[in-house]
């Protein structure tokens, strides 16, 4: 499947040429170097490892460092595997960048969305809350949350307060607007989850 | 400079028409029917101008056909040919709302007048 590693680096609009506005996300994918290729003989199953970004190899994780190492490239400060089909185009050393993705093409993208911290269920799940005025006394708060003797207990995933944000999230079908394969850029459109500069994968749409 | 910075001020036209708010002008529009392009016009009062850079928008205010009609144009976009001030208005505002509630002879702006060095300056413009 065809994917790299990215990062965020924020929001912006573009012009296309009829003069409509599109807002994009701007995503620096790759380059990413391969760092190793697996294949069905050696590991059972085919895929290609790509390495993003840069860190000094006493800083990274033995199992990162030893894997760079071997393949003889920079420590990255991410690593990641990508399933693939044809393991006979990848070379280990090679930078892949954001010249694989071309216009008009759909992309799914994950990330890490931002934290919020522990919040109420109005936050949260977007309940309603209560009225704030005629004597209310029930503004914020999640109300009945169960039966009574039968069933007897709380109804498994029942949505209440608690940490909201910081999980993994992927968008799935955005349109890339426009590629910059000399910058590695890649223009969605639309929103993704994170913060600038937070980690993202960018593939191909499964339902396109 | 960052990224997101670069890829809009590429975008920004290099030059933009020098008007102010109160100004009237004359905004050309690229519009296109079925198959064949035309300009469009849109004349009167400049009553806001918001946001900067990529992102800047202005609002013109025209009394037409008995109903006030205002058009926010984003002063960046491909679709606007030309900007043409027609008048130089002397305002002390700069938002004209006030314009929203008046009609006829109470909704008209002053014109500004140049005088000294600054008339000359305005002249050989």
């Amino acid at each position: 499947m065809k994917g790299l590693i990215g990062k965020k680096v924020g929001m912006t609009q573009l012009y296309d040429d009829k003069g409509v506005l599109t807002p994009v996300t701007v995503v620096q994918a790759g380059p990413c170097v391969v760092i190793d290729v697996k294949n069905v003989e050696r590991d059972g199953y085919s895929a290609v490892l790509f390495g993003f970004g840069s860190r000094k190899a006493k800083n990274a994780g033995k199992a990162v460092a030893g894997q760079a190492a071997k393949a003889g490239v920079n420590t990255p400060s991410i690593m990641k595997e990508f399933r693939i089909t044809d393991d006979s185009k990848f070379e280990i050393g090679a930078e892949i960048g954001a010249g694989i993705f071309e216009e008009g093409e759909y992309l799914d993208v994950t990330g890490v969305t931002k934290g919020r911290g522990y919040q109420g269920v109005m936050v949260r799940h977007h309940f309603k809350g209560g009225r704030d005025g005629h004597g209310g006394g029930w503004h914020r708060k999640p109300g009945s949350i169960g039966c009574r003797e039968s069933p007897g207990n709380i109804i498994k995933g029942k949505k209440m307060p608690g940490q909201h944000g910081s999980v993994k999230r992927t968008v799935q079908n955005l349109r890339v607007v426009k590629v910059d394969s000399a910058e590695n850029l890649i223009f969605v459109s639309g929103a993704i989850p994170g913060p600038n500069g937070g980690t993202v994968l960018v593939r191909k749409a499964i339902k396109k | 400079m960052n990224i997101i910075d670069k890829i809009e001020k590429a975008q920004c036209k290099a030059s933009v028409p020098d008007f102010n708010i109160g100004d009237t002008v004359k905004v050309s529009t690229k519009i296109i029917e079925g198959t064949t392009e035309r300009i469009q016009n849109f004349t009167g009062v400049v009553i806001a101008r918001k946001n900067s850079g990529i992102r800047e928008t202005f609002t013109v205010r025209r009394f037409q056909n008995g109903y006030g009609v205002e058009r926010v144009f984003p002063i960046h976009s491909p679709r606007i040919d030309a900007i043409t001030v027609e008048r130089h208005g002397h305002v002390r505002r700069a938002k004209l709302y006030y314009l929203r509630d008046k009609i006829g002879k109470a909704a008209r702006v002053k014109e500004k007048k140049y005088f000294g060095p600054a008339a000359s300056a305005e002249a050989a413009k």
